[in-house]
């Protein structure tokens, strides 16, 4: 029988992090991710795993960057502020091509913003620091899925040796839902033959990870590489979910937490009889543009539901290339002009209704 | 290389962790020497299949490409943290060391040393000091001397302007997780000798798991200082060892507790 337990959306992903093998775990305090790193503090070293605490995210990126360079399962935590912080090393992760998972429970910004949730930042996640590297976004919408895509996440940087994002939120941290503790059954990975053990497990042969393709070795091979992977990811890893689309005058898109909030919209507008689907992207990187497009060859409104100032939108814009209009519902749109407020479904409703 | 059970016996020649390559360093750079002595102890610990580098960036990353054992690189400032992570990931069997240069550690990265020893981490850094900024055209380091001119203090340094020297070595002397710390040369073939003692001790203080263990070498650089080798020396000499003193600040065999709560 598969164990039914109730817990918070960032424990989920502790959860998922212990079901997936994950071994090593980096982190520093910040809101609202903290029941992360104490869930981690709590249970890895009770498993024989590594937790350890670093003096900031500087620190806590570049130990994540060391242990997945010997190839072990590793991750680190943050929220949006610290997320920031993480981006120098980030890039240098990208460099290296290290595996590994970054955790971001997105806060209010920018600056130190809020201390409460936002989805402020989609850009940065999707499109990252300096030097053009993508990387694999996942966004959970529940807290099962939560557990679920931190298992796909070590899977998928393992399988492409990237780094992956899991772009959370305050609210989907928080909030507390039942979940089915399944270990999720993946294909054999590739050996990790490149990771540095000490010489001595190559045949004396060294092995030398480094951050500067650009300097070191050849460049052209480096992007030649990159691009090859990022096509690769981009044709077999988008993924999404639709609701009602199929009739659907206006489809709302949206992604983790306002998406049970425009799934509730959508429902309340079937109610009055108003045709509304809803798509949502678990991929923002790659995003599910083609899927999109075509979509839009039938239903010409799509209303983008993302609390931010509109970030999401920029790829619905150019994935329906012109074929229909497109609207925003913001944080200009939640319930309270505060650090607190949230987009709220009637909201939605009222916003759809005057979408015309 | 001669056999093990060979009646000859190699008394001079290249390390075996020191590959066959054209320095990349600038003449009258005394880097290549600490990456010499480096390697040479790495061979004598017999290490050299079971060590990982992590190198940062500036001229002492140089040894990174010369070193003949398995190396990771950091960004600015970030191998300990990154030396941690490895040494996490290896379990802790491996011997891991940083090497750094004074705009590395002694300044973006001088928090994440120190947080290294305070976490107790047991890793071993070596420390190269050259008074100033190399790789990047000659500008001042924290380590740069009082009224030393470099590209960025055209007049020299001034307190007001530019501060103080750091004394890196004697700084981690006073901390706990700290088990050895020294401070050396390369200038004689005496104080070759010390450095070569200070950083096989060093590594052995990892080694017997006993703690956090750094060296700090003192170097001229040349270009740095607008001055041929020899002069640079003379300088260096003269300069740089009256600020900064050459010698043990600790070796000690337990890392100390002062107090501790007992729980009941």
């Amino acid at each position: 029988m598969v164990e039914k337990i109730l817990i918070s959306g960032n424990e989920a992903i502790g959860y998922g992090a212990i079901y997936a093998d994950c071994t090593h775990y980096f982190g520093y305090p910040i809101t609202p991710q903290n029941e992360l790193i104490e869930f981690m503090a709590r249970e890895f070293p009770r498993l024989g795993r590594t937790f350890v605490q670093a003096e900031s995210e500087f620190a806590s990126i570049s130990m994540v960057c060391g242990a997945a360079a010997t190839g072990v399962r590793a991750m680190t935590s943050t929220a949006s502020t610290a997320f920031s912080l993480m981006q120098e090393g980030i890039s240098g992760i990208a460099s290296m091509e290290l595996p590994c998972l970054i955790v971001n429970v997105q806060r209010g910004g920018p600056g130190a913003g809020s201390t409460q949730h936002s989805q402020m930042d989609y850009l940065i996640a999707t499109r990252g620091a300096h030097g053009g590297y993508k990387n694999i976004v996942l966004a959970p919408f529940s807290v099962q899925e939560a557990f679920e895509l931190t298992q796909l996440a070590f899977y998928l940087a393992d399988k492409y040796r990237i780094h992956v994002i899991l772009l959370s939120d305050g609210i989907m941290g928080q909030m507390y839902e039942s979940v089915e503790l399944k270990k999720l059954e993946f294909p054999p990975l590739p050996e990790k033959d490149w990771a540095v053990k000490g010489s001595a497990a190559h045949n004396y042969v060294r092995t030398f990870v480094h951050n500067s393709p650009g300097i070191i070795g050849s460049y052209y091979d480096y992007m030649k590489r990159s691009d090859e992977k990022y096509t690769k990811i981009k044709e077999n890893e988008v993924r999404y979910e639709t609701y009602e689309i199929e009739d659907a005058e206006i489809i709302l898109v949206s992604y983790g937490s306002t998406a049970r909030v425009s799934l509730r919209a959508m429902y309340l507008a079937r109610d009055e009889g108003i045709r509304v689907g809803l798509f949502r992207p678990i991929t923002l990187w790659p995003f599910p543009r083609e899927a999109i497009n075509k979509i839009a060859d039938n239903t010409k409104k799509f209303l983008v539901v993302e609390d931010c100032m509109g970030q999401m939108i920029e790829d619905v814009e150019l994935a329906v290339v012109g074929k229909a209009r497109i609207g925003l519902v913001g944080s200009m749109d939640r319930n309270l002009p505060t650090g607190s407020g949230m987009i709220l479904s009637r909201k939605v409703l009222e916003k759809i209704k005057a979408f015309n | 290389m001669e056999e093990k059970d060979s009646p000859r016996r190699l008394i001079c020649g290249r390390p075996k962790s020191l590959m066959q390559a054209k320095s990349p360093l600038c003449s009258g750079c005394q880097h290549g020497i600490v990456g010499r002595i480096i390697s040479e102890v790495i061979d004598e610990l017999g290490i050299m299949g079971n060590v990982v580098g992590i190198g940062g960036v500036g001229c002492h990353a140089m040894s990174m490409f010369v070193m003949n054992v398995d190396f990771v690189q950091a960004l600015h400032g970030r191998a300990p943290a990154v030396g941690t992570g490895v040494k996490r990931g290896l379990n802790e069997e491996a011997v891991v060391f940083t090497i750094q240069g004074d705009g590395d550690l002694a300044a973006i990265g001088i928090g994440d040393l120190i947080n290294a020893t305070v976490r107790g981490e047991k890793l071993t850094t070596v420390f190269f000091n050259n008074a100033g900024y190399g790789t990047t055209g000659g500008q001042l380091a924290p380590t740069t001397l009082i009224g030393q001119v470099t590209t960025t203090t055209p007049d020299g340094r001034r307190p007001e302007a530019g501060g103080f020297p750091i004394h890196v070595a004697e700084l981690m002397a006073g901390l706990p997780g700290v088990v050895y710390s020294a401070r050396c040369a390369v200038n004689t073939l005496a104080q070759f000798k010390r450095t070569k003692k200070a950083i096989k001790t060093a590594f052995q203080k990892q080694i017997d798991g006993i703690g956090y263990g750094f060296v700090e070498v003192l170097s001229a650089c040349p270009p740095l200082l607008k001055m041929s080798p020899t002069k640079a020396r003379e300088w260096f000499e003269k300069h740089m060892l009256a600020e900064y003193p050459l010698g043990e600040f600790k070796n000690v065999n337990e890392r100390e507790i002062k107090y501790q709560i007992e729980n009941d």
